[in-house]
Parts: structure tokens; sequence; C-alpha cells
């Protein structure tokens, strides 16, 4: 996925990387890394993004606010959003929603670990994914960060 | 998360966790403020009346500000220029107000109890003390102590000093309340006219009738306001006295070679209860307090918000 992400791009200038909370962040970090890798001259500009205050869902469920921390400007930037899961698209539409309050960006991707597919209720869709999984709508799906194992149950 | 409370009456009601998680959440709502669109949809679908019955300048602006921030809808009333001056009562006020489909109250009143007595009459209806009488203003106690948090690192074993009028300041009272909860030491300092007699064992604070003593004490120290209103009680015999006896002075600060935060809740009395070296120096946090208060309000609201669909 790293490498998709940055393959027609021979620079990190105009290219940002922006993790949602909590658990895109564990995603978010691994693929800094293997592309900061791949540009060792050029710092990598990664961010983090706490959607709570953003949801669709907040009178029927209250969750705690995680920080928020993008320490650079995404005007006219190609923005690449990380999440661990993608299942019904409305924590990526909130994201949407928070990035705009930051500026307007060139381009915004989107690059998640897990796309289970065929569960969207919104109109969104992942550029890059790691795998794609089917699945009940009973089930959940979880990904472990340490062992980096992906638990259906 | 959740507050185990449907309103904020005062600190007295609240759960130390209630404290942590206002705290924490607001402390991502002052991220929001530093954006360069500072504001988020949260309360989009809310309605929130702010009911001051007493004067106010930074509660009424920084929770307007607060709710305007989190995309609420705002209704202010003031009691002068109301029907209120016609004899109508409280509760009248309030019901009329809710039935044009209200979600929140945030109420100052000058009758302390006030807003216990309304959420023992709306059960359903979320409401915010914003200052009652000589009782609570669980607001400030928050902000001051999230501005104690961000300026030393923490609450806990912290040595905080309130100084001057305690006896009727809901500032004083809301503020023991937290500390005490988040495990922090207290004292309060000023005239003995001015300090509760039994204050000591009813709330288990150090108390200090020596200002400069109270400073060689602690980490933070909180001025209150003289409430000059009340001179005609004389309760000391002039601010002239007032000032040399128990006022921060510069002269005063810099002889206790220790470097302590300065607090006031405002608005000040500059050359009362604290000299304006003092208001305007490198210790006072006076600023970031009221700054501060936006990004804890609008935590408390949000919180609120959340409980209060919950039960309808």
């Amino acid at each position: 996925m790293a490498h998709q992400a940055v393959e027609q791009y021979d620079h990190l200038h105009d290219l940002v990387f922006i993790a949602i909370q909590p658990r895109g962040v564990f995603v978010g970090q691994k693929i800094a890394g293997i592309i900061q890798g791949l540009f060792p001259n050029e710092k990598i500009q990664y961010g983090v993004l706490d959607i709570t205050f953003y949801r669709d869902d907040i009178r029927k469920e209250l969750h705690t606010a995680n920080e928020t921390h993008i320490p650079f400007s995404i005007e006219n930037k190609r923005v690449v959003l990380i999440d661990d899961v993608l299942y019904t698209g409305r924590t990526i539409r909130a994201a949407l929603d928070a990035l705009q309050d930051f500026g307007r960006p060139r381009k915004v991707e989107l690059c998640v670990l897990i796309d289970r597919r065929f569960k969207r209720e919104l109109p969104i869709q992942a550029d890059y994914f790691g795998r794609a999984i089917d699945t009940h709508d009973s089930q959940k799906v979880k990904v472990n960060p340490e062992t980096e194992e992906v638990l259906l149950y | 998360m959740q507050l185990s409370t449907k309103h904020l009456l005062g600190i007295k009601e609240l759960e130390p966790a209630d404290i942590s998680l206002i705290l924490q959440t607001a402390a991502q709502f002052k991220e929001v403020l530093q954006r360069p669109i500072k504001k988020v949809p949260s309360l989009r679908d809310i309605t929130i009346v702010n009911l001051f019955y007493e004067n106010s300048t930074r509660t009424r602006i920084s929770f307007e500000l607060a709710e305007k921030r989190l995309s609420a809808d705002t209704i202010n009333f003031s009691a002068s220029g109301s029907s209120v001056s016609k004899g109508e009562t409280l509760l009248d006020t309030v019901n009329n107000i809710l039935s044009m489909k209200v979600d929140m109250v945030v109420m100052r009143h000058s009758a302390s109890g006030a807003p216990h007595f309304l959420a023992k009459h709306l059960p359903n209806t979320g409401i915010i003390n914003a200052g009652d009488g000589i009782n609570e203003h669980p607001t400030q106690a928050l902000l001051d102590a999230f501005s104690i948090m961000e300026k030393t690192g923490g609450l806990e074993g912290k040595k905080v000093v309130l100084i001057g009028d305690i006896m009727h300041s809901r500032v004083a009272l809301s503020n023991i309340y937290l500390l005490k909860k988040m495990g922090a030491e207290v004292m309060v300092a000023g005239p003995p006219t001015l300090i509760p007699k039994h204050i000591r064992e009813a709330l288990g604070v150090e108390v200090s009738y020596n200002v400069g003593e109270a400073l060689r004490w602690c980490d933070v120290a909180n001025v209150l306001r003289i409430q000059l209103e009340r001179q005609n009680q004389v309760l000391f015999s002039s601010l002239r006295e007032y000032n040399l006896a128990f006022g921060i002075s510069r002269r005063l600060l810099d002889s206790i070679k220790k470097d302590i935060v300065i607090m006031h809740p405002g608005p000040i009395n500059r050359g009362v209860e604290i000299d304006s070296d003092v208001a305007d120096g490198r210790e006072s946090i006076i600023l970031q307090q009221v700054e501060n208060g936006v990004a804890v309000r609008m935590a408390v609201l949000y919180l609120l918000a959340g409980k209060k669909s919950e039960a309808s």
C-alpha cells in the first residue's frame, strides 16, 4: 500500500499522510515509516486526525475524543487518509468534513488496511487497500496492532 | 465514556471521573480553537438559551462563543428588559422558553440553588449553572483546573491558595470542591471577616490570615475579587487598607523567592486585591484562563448534549 501510494511521485513536497484516530494510527505510523525509508532525504509530513466532533451519531453514542495533531498546512496538498478498516464509510465522511476545516486539499485519497466490501452506507471507496473481505453485518472486524492479525468474530 | 450527570449544577455533584473527562475533552477542543476554521458541527441540532439574571462579561461571552463554535443555535436572555420586570416567575419564564423547543439552559442567577430548583422541575432539559448566588460557579473551577494543569502539568499534590473574599465567592467554593476531589492541597487566605469560621472542618482546607505566609506555602495563588458591592457590610475598613494587608504586590511576590502561578477569575480590581504589575506580570495566567474558558465550556456542553438525547 505504501508503495502504491507514492509510486507516481519522485518527491514528497505536496504529499501529506493523515491517520484517523484512534485505530488508523498504527497503520499510519507503519506506512509513514516505510515511505520515509523510500525517501531518506525528505521529511515525511504525517499527522493524526480525530473525528469525534464530526460524527453523525453523537446523539446515539458519545465517544471520547482523541488528540488531533496536524503540524503542517494541507492547502493544495495531496492528502492520503489512512484508517484500519473501511466499513460503512461514515467515519471517512466525518474525516472529509474535518479535513475541510484545515484547508482545501488538492486531492484526497483513502488508504485502508481492510476493506469490508459491500457494506458501505455512503458512496465512499478506498484508493489503496491491503485486503478486501466479505462479512456478515453481525460480524466484527478488528485489527490487532501488536500482532497485526485481523480478527473476525 | 460519559458523564454521570445530566446537568452541571455544581462541582459538588460531580465524580472525579467526570472532572477528568471534561478536562480531557477540553484539551481536544482547545486544539479545535487553534485551527483555521475554529468550529465543529457537533451540536448542530441543539438550541441553547443563555439566561442571565445577573451581570456578566466573561462567562456570558465565553458560553456564547463555546455554543457557536459547536454550531449550536443560541438565544440570549437577560433579566433587564424582559418580562421578569413585569413579575414573571423563573419557572414560568423557563417553561415558556422551553415550549419553543429549546434543549439546554445555561443560567446565572443571584439566588443560590436556582439551577437546582430548575433541574428538579425540568429533569429532561440539560441545565448548566453559570454561577448561582454565593453557591457555585462550576465552569470557572473547571477552567481554573484546566489552566493549572496546562501550566504545571497536573493537579494531584499541587498546593493551591485562594486569596480574598472566600465567604461570598462561588468561585472559591467550586474551586475547593474540585481541587479536593482531584487530590490537590487547598488553603484559603484573607481577612478573618471574609473567611467562614468552620471552613477548615467543613471542607478540609488550610486557613491562613497572612497572605505572605500563604504565598510561601503554595504553587498556585488564585486571587479572588473583592466584591465592592458588598462594601456597606463593613467587613474591612477600607480598600486601601485591604490592599496593604492582603493585596498581592510586586514587592511581596518578589520577597518570597519562589516561582508561583498567579490566577484571577476576573473582573480585576486593580490596586485592591492585586496590583497591576502582578496582574500583567510573568507569573500571571489570567488571560490564558479566559482563553481556556471557551474550550472547557465547549467540553461541558458537548458532553451534556450527548447525555440529554440519551434520555429522550
